[in-house]
């Protein structure tokens, strides 16, 4: 397959991944917004729940999917650099939608506590925890602005690396400073779980979000690599122009 | 054997070099001292003992956090005059000695610095201690280590990025944060003696993990760094 042919397949399946992402995120709005019961105890608000739990889960995956990138990053960096460079480019597009995806659940959850518990925030253990995932991140995505081109792949990967060792250092730390979340929805004990009529809503933003994420990840990631590829070419044609000028 | 050697090594070469300018010291002492008085002023420490209490471990380590931010980064500058670091990265020792040569070497100067100021601090702020205060002796050392030793890691790391004195706060901040939890809590539970003392040990655990996991990474990442091209 040629290279022009490849390209045009790839953005064939990519418009199709985005129909289906776009037509199963309107499925899930239609079954959070207007088929499921309104909760007993919230009201309306609660309805909220359906965007806030699923890209919550979402947002914890993508830094996994950073931290790999990484740790492949630094093992090819010396061994195979092109193999490096992709690592590369997929570690910067998790990060990015990481972040995106962790301010959505910021944003989200600090609406309901505002309606259910009065307040924008509290510095209770999940809240605190999931501003400094976000924080962890932004400071990825910040170094990866300063420092200078030749490294920052390199010391990027090497505070991936710290950030994930730190989220569940984090995570115990808090959960056992204070908590005032509702109770984990899934293992969180006897009293948790979902009513049945919950499920489909759920689900259905659930799969919807997981399937939007992935499609922004693989955009971003297509778009650093032609940046990279772009980045190379100008290098090979700096290095092709210095050979031809006259002795 | 020959590890530890070199390690000392480089530890008395940087006290040698601190011994004779003492910038790092003094530029803290002070630095930490201003933090301290432009909190007393704020808050008013003599009115509310009960109050006091209660804020002035959070106080202390802040003071400390931000007075060794400002000497982390000098410690690298150093070595970047006539291209020390260069001759760092050639010399035959293994890298991760000369990231703990200095990493000691930091937090003896922070401990210097907390010497003299924690009796300023119990002045000024009219401290009286209800819990356990030799329990001081475990925790300064220790939340110390934790903030100097990713402190060290990462001045070098953003060593030669655009603005360095701006980034080493960004990126030490975040990663430090469960470990000025675990100080604070640790260090407001025994001067105010509210927090029971299973707890506190339980911070004081959770600091010394914290401590060993991070120095044990520190370690193993230091020579990526310092060969990052």
């Amino acid at each position: 397959m040629t290279m022009a042919q490849r390209t045009s397949t790839l953005r064939n399946v990519a418009w199709l991944w985005f129909g289906i992402a776009v037509a199963v995120l309107v499925v899930g709005f239609r079954q959070a917004i207007f088929l499921t019961p309104t909760d007993a105890a919230q009201g309306d608000v609660g309805r909220i729940f359906y965007y806030h739990v699923p890209i919550a889960m979402l947002s914890l995956l993508f830094p996994y999917l950073n931290f790999a990138a990484s740790l492949a990053y630094l093992y090819w960096r010396r061994r195979d650099p092109l193999k490096a460079l992709t690592a590369d480019a997929f570690a910067v597009a998790s990060a990015e939608v990481a972040v995106v995806y962790a301010s959505i659940t910021l944003i989200t959850g600090s609406v309901w506590g505002r309606a259910a518990w009065g307040i924008w925030w509290a510095w209770d253990a999940r809240l605190t925890s999931m501003l400094l995932l976000w924080l962890l991140y932004v400071s990825y995505l910040i170094l990866r602005r300063f420092s200078s081109t030749g490294q920052s792949q390199t010391l990027a990967a090497v505070l991936s690396v710290f950030a994930a060792v730190d989220v569940p250092i984090v995570y115990m730390s808090i959960r056992w400073w204070r908590t005032q979340h509702p109770a984990p929805v899934f293992g969180g004990g006897p009293s948790s779980g979902m009513d049945k009529s919950m499920l489909p809503a759920f689900f259905w933003n659930l799969a919807g979000w997981a399937i939007w994420g992935i499609f922004i990840l693989l955009f971003r990631f297509a778009l650093e690599r032609k940046r990279q590829l772009a980045d190379q070419e100008a290098a090979l044609q700096a290095i092709e122009a210095s050979l031809e000028i006259p002795q | 054997m020959n590890y530890l050697r070199h390690i000392l090594e480089h530890l008395r070469k940087d006290l040698r070099l601190e011994w004779r300018s003492r910038d790092s010291i003094n530029g803290m002492l002070f630095f930490a001292l201003l933090v301290v008085v432009v909190f007393g002023l704020a808050f008013d420490p003599t009115s509310y003992p009960t109050t006091t209490r209660q804020i002035a471990g959070g106080i202390l380590w802040v003071a400390l956090l931000f007075a060794s931010i400002t000497a982390l980064n000098q410690s690298w500058a150093r070595e970047l005059r006539n291209q020390v670091l260069e001759a760092q990265r050639m010399a035959p020792s293994p890298a991760s000695t000369l990231f703990l040569g200095k990493a000691i070497a930091n937090m003896l100067f922070v401990l210097v610095v907390e010497a003299v100021l924690a009796p300023i601090f119990i002045i000024f702020f009219n401290l009286h201690v209800l819990g356990n205060i030799w329990l001081f002796a475990l925790i300064l050392p220790l939340g110390t280590w934790a903030l100097v030793v990713n402190g060290t890691f990462f001045a070098a790391l953003g060593l030669r990025a655009r603005n360095r004195e701006l980034l080493l706060p960004l990126l030490l901040l975040p990663i430090s944060l469960p470990a000025l939890l675990a100080m604070v809590q640790a260090t407001t539970g025994v001067l105010t003696a509210d927090l029971d003392p299973i707890q506190i040990s339980t911070w004081i655990k959770q600091l010394l993990g914290y401590d060993i996991i991070f120095t044990t990474i520190c370690i193993l990442l230091f020579e990526t760094v310092l060969n990052a091209e």
